[in-house]
């Protein structure tokens, strides 16, 4: 009853909205405590989550809304948190150049300090993944690549290509190669699960595993190619390529020369 | 040979008739080799391509003896602890383990392992080659039908040995593979699923396929393939090689080199370009890099996962096929894959070494056949030939949809519904195009052997009119192009003889005769000798009024060229 004729108090949403906002940079504080402090990472301050609000009018609100509560052109972004923002905007895929099948990768729109201000807004919004934060993204170093790489067969491959050089999906969607993505951008997509990709929540794929999967990655990325040229790592399509042009043409021309006829 | 050589014989010579005398002796080697070291061979680069399939097979055979001594055919489970660090530590089958050791540890393995594979993919491009060469030829026309039997059983054999030989190192894209040939067995109705069960030896993957896989790839399968290579070579000798017309070149006679010295010379040369070319690519580029690929699990699979080239119409055509299942008494049969997977390769290879009967019976064609058809005279074969090379085409290029979708940005579902339309139309639309263009072409020769060459030079006559001074082609070249004979259509039956009664197997006879009568039916009429005579006299006629104007020069090497005619 009491709960009732509170909520009908005209005070009632700014006061949730203000709860919800200590409550999210209580969780983040709660997140980062004990390791470094003042990250770019850390908690939003109120003066990042004005300039992300503004920047959000300007650059965002016409898909998702005033409110970023989602229009038929763009998804709601309450609940997607900041890690998703840092992701889609760090890799130039929001803003969107044009409405399409996906959003590309492409040079960022926003620099570091404006990211983290909309990732800062949209983490008010509503609860969502937080930037993870650099020492947890940098665990990959000392992870096994050996575990990371099987976790990646079982988990990647199968849309990202054994070496991660990505892999065609239905309708024109793809999943992009993981060649210029880094530690923090794989670690993001893994919470969030951007576009296609499914969420690979903590739960489900804790941090010690998301750690060695970035560690396969990285190892992919400078691995040596033991065999010679790699033809980009596609498996046998670009080898049977290669075999009948510049193969079977030196060879075929091989046979034009000591077929000739002397004269 | 030696009764030619005149100076006194050293030492070297001396040793040399020695041993030729005791092996004579033993061996019977004159008689051997009085009738066949000088035995001619006509000479085209075109009938090396055979050659290159025939090296590359060696090549093939060394490098897999090499790889035998390494490799494990056994799929008990180990942990690896070689030197290859992102797998150390994985389990993986003995197969996997033995063959990352090969690539890894071996000294020369990956080199070794790389020019077995690369080698394996030439052999069968090479037959492929061969095989276009001798039917837009058509070289595989009475006699050489056996021949062409005997290659086509060579193809399908190289497919065997290589998917085999593809599926060994129990990688993750070769597990893929297994994976679908055991899908592809079980889509045979009423009795799949057994033979599945037999060859897995009960549920895939099970643990008794790889070490079948590897006897039939190290024994069974090139144990044949020598013995049909034994056959193939046999023939061609026995049979003489057939060779393109040209002056001097008749159905009766062949025109070459010996083999000794010519073509040991040329083909020893040759076997040694094949082997430079294969190790010089295998040294420079990658194939089937298996430690990227991780070792096979059930559970696992990766997006690309592609056949190499030669199973690559065979995985188009099951990514095309439309997912269509009949339910027959509760039990489905998955046309989805019976359609492209079995059915539709059956039926190609079927028509593919059917074909020289297949023509033989419309043309109704049974002479002997020692000089080749240039293509574009017979327009109807090349035509069909084109049209089957285009069906193949799409279904190869949709083997790779997901490849050309993400290297194109387009989308994978287009691509696919692209490629079914192209495989419905495509081939009719080549077979119009290459019979036009055949036309045009036998249009050309025709022109040329009548009007003679184009010389380009334009006179002015006293009347004022301009003509083009033609030349009468030379003669090698007119040669060539009285090659083609006119071969009439097989004539339609009479319904009943004279005296009424029905013509025996009419309905038979009717549908060859429209056949045959289709088959040549656009051909341009072949020049005759008279015609010949007739044009040259013309041209000769057209070339000395101009020259008594005194309009042309003289020219020693036209006069020349019309005393000869």
């Amino acid at each position: 009853m009491t709960g009732r004729t509170l909520r009908r108090q005209p005070w009632a949403a700014p006061a949730l909205l203000l709860l919800t906002l200590i409550g999210v940079g209580a969780l983040v504080a709660a997140i980062d405590a004990g390791t470094q402090p003042a990250t770019a990472s850390g908690a939003p301050s109120q003066t990042q989550v004005a300039k992300g609000s503004a920047l959000f009018a300007e650059g965002c609100a016409s898909c998702h809304g005033p409110a970023g509560e989602g229009t038929t052109d763009g998804p709601s972004l309450i609940g997607v948190g900041a890690a998703s923002v840092d992701f889609q905007v760090t890799t130039g895929r929001m803003p969107l150049a044009a409405p399409n099948v996906q959003a590309m990768r492409k040079p960022p729109s926003y620099d570091r300090e404006e990211t983290l201000a909309l990732a800062a807004y949209v983490a008010a919004l509503g609860p969502g993944p937080a930037i993870p934060s650099g020492s947890v993204v940098d665990e990959w170093r000392d992870a096994s690549v050996a575990k990371g790489g099987e976790l990646f067969r079982v988990n990647c491959a199968q849309c990202h290509n054994f070496a991660g050089r990505g892999g065609a999906l239905s309708d024109g969607r793809y999943a992009p190669s993981l060649m210029s993505s880094t530690p923090l951008e794989i670690y993001e997509a893994m919470l969030t699960g951007p576009q296609s990709m499914p969420v690979f929540a903590d739960t489900s794929l804790p941090p010690e595993s998301k750690a060695e999967i970035i560690a396969y990655i990285e190892n992919l990325k400078q691995e040596p190619n033991p065999g010679g040229l790699d033809l980009g790592r596609f498996g046998p399509v670009t080898e049977g390529l290669f075999l009948w042009t510049a193969g079977m043409g030196a060879l075929v021309a091989a046979a034009i020369w000591i077929g000739a006829r002397v004269r | 040979m030696t009764a030619t050589i005149t100076p006194p014989a050293g030492p070297v010579q001396r040793g040399a008739e020695a041993t030729y005398d005791y092996l004579d002796q033993r061996l019977g080697l004159s008689a051997l080799l009085k009738t066949n070291v000088r035995k001619i061979f006509p000479d085209h680069w075109s009938f090396m391509l055979g050659e290159i399939a025939l090296y590359s097979f060696i090549v093939v055979l060394l490098t897999g003896t090499f790889l035998t001594f390494f490799y494990k055919p056994s799929v008990t489970e180990i942990i690896y602890d070689g030197s290859y660090l992102p797998l150390r530590g994985i389990p993986m089958s003995e197969a996997y383990a033995s063959t990352l050791n090969i690539s890894f540890d071996i000294r020369g393995g990956l080199l070794m392992r790389q020019i077995h594979h690369w080698a394996a993919l030439f052999f069968v491009a090479a037959i492929s080659v061969h095989m276009f060469r001798v039917f837009f030829t058509g070289a595989f026309r009475k006699p050489r039908e056996f021949n062409w039997l005997i290659g086509v059983s060579l193809l399908v054999l190289a497919l065997l040995a290589g998917f085999a030989g593809y599926s060994l190192p129990d990688d993750l894209l070769s597990g893929t593979g297994l994976r679908i040939a055991a899908g592809i067995m079980q889509s045979i109705p009423v009795v799949g699923t057994w033979l599945v069960f037999l060859a897995f030896e009960g549920e895939f993957p099970g643990t008794a396929f790889i070490p079948r896989l590897y006897t039939i790839h190290v024994l069974l399968v090139p144990g044949l393939i020598l013995a049909l290579i034994t056959a193939h070579l046999i023939l061609v000798f026995y049979q003489k090689h057939t060779q393109y017309p040209g002056k001097g070149r008749t159905n009766t006679n062949v025109v070459g080199y010996p083999l000794l010295p010519v073509y040991v010379a040329k083909a020893g040369g040759f076997f040694f370009i094949v082997f430079g070319v294969l190790t010089l690519i295998s040294a420079l580029v990658t194939i089937n890099p298996i430690w990227l690929y991780g070792p096979y699990m059930p559970d696992q699979v990766t997006a690309g996962s592609q056949p190499d080239w030669y199973i690559g119409f065979l995985e188009g055509a099951l990514r095309m096929m439309p997912a269509w299942e009949l339910l027959i008494f509760g039990y489905p049969i998955s046309l989805n894959v019976l359609v492209p997977a079995l059915i539709l390769p059956g039926l190609i290879f079927t028509l593919i070494a059917l074909y020289p009967f297949i023509e033989a019976w419309v043309t109704g064609d049974r002479r002997e056949h020692h000089l080749l058809d240039r293509p574009r005279n017979a327009a109807t074969r090349t035509a069909l030939g084109v049209m089957g090379l285009t069906f193949y085409v799409v279904l190869f290029i949709n083997g790779g949809n997901d490849v050309i979708a993400t290297t194109f940005d387009l989308s994978i579902n287009s691509i696919t519904w692209a490629m079914r339309i192209l495989l419905i139309l495509g081939p009719w639309a080549a077979f119009v195009v290459t019979k036009r263009i055949c036309l045009g072409l036998q249009r050309r020769d025709r022109d040329l052997l009548l009007h003679g060459r184009e010389t380009g030079r334009i006179l002015r006559l006293p009347s004022g009119e301009f003509v083009e001074v033609h030349e009468p082609v030379s003669e090698e070249r007119a040669a060539i192009l009285m090659a083609r004979q006119d071969v009439r259509p097989l004539p339609l039956p009479p319904a009943t003889d004279a005296d009424g009664v029905r013509t025996p197997g009419l309905w038979h006879r009717r549908v060859r005769s429209r056949l045959s009568q289709w088959w040549y039916r656009d051909d341009i009429p072949a020049v005759t000798p008279a015609e010949l005579a007739a044009a040259q006299s013309h041209i000769r006629h057209e070339l000395a009024a101009a020259e008594s104007m005194g309009v042309l020069p003289h020219e020693p090497e036209l006069s020349e060229a019309l005393s000869r005619h």
